[in-house]
């Protein structure tokens, strides 16, 4: 789960980072009140959106006069924002989060992630900051500098000196540094995040190291028992899609094909789409019923797919193990007579009791497509939107 | 000899008395396993599926002899109840439960760890469909049915994609020494590298396939092994070529969040470390018959 670029800066603040004065506006006039709240003379105005490089994408803007803040908040609100991270139908700006300008002198980056190759957590930092890191582990990786965190004992002092020296720190903020890395770890660990970036940490004019954005991801899989975390969750930058799915218990994520799909297994799923795109299509989605596709879950499903109208023909692939095809055929006849299907269905089924469950679809008397194997089912999906789109010419 | 499991292997269920544990319990006992009896804590001293019931794994292992263990225990406690196993002296672990914390699974590698080698148990899974050697032993929630014994060794991240393979090789006669699920998770208890290692010392398997997916190194890893110490040959699918970066595909590990982690990229680097490919996934049974027919 991804947090707002001012949850982040909160929690890390209780945890002894270091970040400008600032609070979150609605509304321009909200905006207004919120730069003179904080005083000063230059204020930054930023669209909270789930997504990096917000700066390209137009989404923060500095401003001179509560004149401007006023223009700047009524000219991001309600926008949809597009960066490389959202996709082309972008995010929509709903809150902003104003913030006292920063004098820079310098930008770094930091950030603690999860390295799955060694299985714990690394920090990486560079003394060069403010661009992305994987740009800069290309252009420049040798500028990059990794430190892994034994698991047992955690990060240490002189693990977190030895960053704040390769970040370039003076030697008289190195001990606000150690406090800040260490902030940054405990916060990681307490709150089960699964990476937390800094970029740019800035050291201001006056020497002061200052989290200038902030970002953290969080482990799906913890969130039970991280319940202030899971309260900062924002519905309106997700997926509607996606959200409804996983508020039904199924895995869903849209894409831009037309050959919808409903697949029990992730791996069987991304296999049966890696099999469509062989046969010349393209998947509308990923859906793994998971493991019990009782007929209830089989229509939700079915529901959930053709709720895109870019669909133009439906695939399923199920491999019964515990399932039996003779319970999942039943639940197919029984959703596609409730929805009143409008696009061509192949069905694929396979594993335990097969021959009882294309019994059960070919007396059904319904147009539903049968294959025996992955490839004839994704080669008869293929034709039949192809077909479709023929026909619509 | 297959790995891991045999016939005799004395097996015991973690969260034994719950739905789902009972379920497959059931099912593994019908499969011929040797399930000698299971934990679930407070339910010491009742029998359950005519099968002692223990409060803890130390007991399982002192009364009952048990020596392997499979985990049904709900995530927010199986970090805790596979590490109860190790500490107990079980051999070999399946972890069923899906959604455990990256940050638990951190802690149990840890402390697996830290047994000296020849005492430490070997885990497989979080997230997995578990462990089977056909016509001898299933540690697992697969439909035994569709495995027919025979000299493949099959290791894969995914559940029905693994019984997509076993069935597709079962139609052209072609048996399996072992199939090892070892979890769509970020953080697992061991790597298809781990499972190669194993396959290459066990005198039934003769061709290994492997079947990967998109996110994390282990397949390359993998494939590094293979070449520099493995003289079987490898089959591999890689799964999630439609897969768009930065997303997460089901699967708590199948996410594209750095270069060399898409299905492309890591057929192309299987490619160039001498694995065979198969191109796609319903060429995996032809593939590993092709490979097979050369031996």
């Amino acid at each position: 789960m991804d947090i707002h670029e001012y949850q982040a800066k909160q929690l890390l603040a209780e945890y002894g980072v270091k970040i400008a004065e600032g609070g979150l506006a609605y509304s321009p006039e909200d905006a207004v009140q919120r730069s003179r709240e904080i005083g000063g003379h230059v204020w930054v105005v930023k669209a909270q959106i789930h997504s990096g490089a917000r700066g390209k994408a137009g989404g923060i803007k500095v401003c001179k006069t509560h004149d401007e803040v006023r223009a700047a908040a009524d000219a991001l609100l309600g926008k949809r924002l597009v960066t490389h991270q959202t996709g082309p139908a972008g995010k929509q700006c709903l809150r902003l989060y104003v913030e006292a300008g920063t004098e820079i002198a310098k930008e770094l980056y930091f950030s603690l992630l999860i390295d799955r190759a060694r299985e714990r957590i690394v920090m990486v930092g560079s003394a060069q900051g403010g661009m992305e890191i994987e740009e800069l582990a290309e252009t420049n990786p040798d500028a990059i500098k990794k430190i892994y965190i034994e698991p047992a004992v955690g990060l240490q002092d002189f693990q977190a000196r030895e960053m704040a020296f390769a970040l370039g720190v003076e030697v008289d903020q190195i001990q606000h540094a150690v406090k800040l890395i260490q902030g940054c770890y405990r916060a990681m660990r307490d709150l089960d995040a699964n990476m937390v970036e800094i970029n740019p940490l800035v050291i201001t004019g006056h020497g002061e190291l200052v989290a200038l954005d902030a970002k953290m991801g969080f482990d799906d899989n913890a969130l039970f028992r991280r319940q202030n975390i899971s309260e900062l969750r924002d519905k309106t930058q997700e997926d509607p899609r996606e959200m409804a799915a996983a508020d039904r218990g199924l895995s869903y994520v849209g894409l831009d094909g037309d050959i919808g799909c409903m697949i029990n297994g992730a791996g069987l799923a991304m296999a049966t789409m890696d099999m469509i795109k062989l046969a010349g299509g393209e998947p509308a989605n990923f859906l793994d019923v998971g493991g019990g596709a009782s007929p209830e879950r089989t229509e939700k499903a079915f529901r959930m797919v053709l709720a895109d109208k870019n669909v133009k023909a439906m695939l399923v692939n199920i491999f019964a193990g515990i399932n039996r095809c003779d319970w999942i055929a039943e639940g197919v006849v029984q959703a596609v007579k409730n929805i009143d299907m409008k696009v061509p269905l192949v069905v694929r089924l396979s594993g335990t009791n097969v021959e009882q469950g294309r019994k059960i679809i070919e007396d059904s008397g319904l147009p539903i497509i049968t294959a025996d194997t992955l490839a004839e089912a994704a080669d008869k999906a293929v034709q039949a939107r192809n077909q479709v789109v023929a026909a619509q010419g | 000899m297959s790995i891991f499991i045999d016939k005799s292997t004395r097996i015991i269920v973690q969260g034994f008395t719950g739905k789902i544990g009972s379920f497959h319990a059931q099912d593994m006992i019908n499969y011929g396993s040797n399930v000698v009896g299971g934990t679930t804590p407070g339910k010491g001293g009742q029998k359950h599926l005519d099968r002692p019931v223990f409060n803890t794994v130390k007991e399982a292992v002192e009364q009952a002899g048990a020596e392997a263990s499979i985990v049904f225990v709900p995530p927010a406690y199986a970090a805790d109840s596979i590490m109860e196993a190790a500490e107990a002296g079980i051999k070999y672990c399946v972890a069923i439960t899906d959604g455990i914390p990256t940050q638990d699974m951190m802690k149990v590698k840890i402390f697996l760890s830290r047994f000296p080698k020849e005492k430490r148990m070997v885990l497989t899974g979080p997230n997995c469909a578990g462990t089977i050697s056909p016509g001898k032993s299933m540690l697992g929630i697969m439909p035994g049915h569709i495995y027919i014994p025979g000299i493949v060794g099959i290791v894969g991240r995914s559940g029905t994609l693994g019984y997509e393979a076993a069935d597709q090789m079962k139609r052209l006669g072609i048996g399996i020494s072992t199939s090892v699920g070892i979890g769509g998770d970020p953080i697992n208890g061991s790597s298809h590298r781990d499972i190669f290692e194993k396959f290459e010392q066990d005198p039934e398997t003769k061709v290994v396939l492997m079947i990967g997916e998109i996110g994390g190194p282990q397949e390359v890893e993998a494939g590094l092994f293979a070449k520099e110490h493995m003289s079987k040959p490898v089959v591999a699918y890689i799964a999630g070529l439609t897969a768009p970066k930065g997303r997460r595909m089901g699967h708590a590990g199948a996410i594209i969040s750095s270069s060399g982690e898409s299905a492309a990229e890591k057929v192309e680097m299987l490619k160039e470390l001498g694995v065979t490919i198969a191109p796609t996934p319903s060429a995996m049974g032809e593939t590993v018959a092709q490979v097979l027919a050369k031996l």
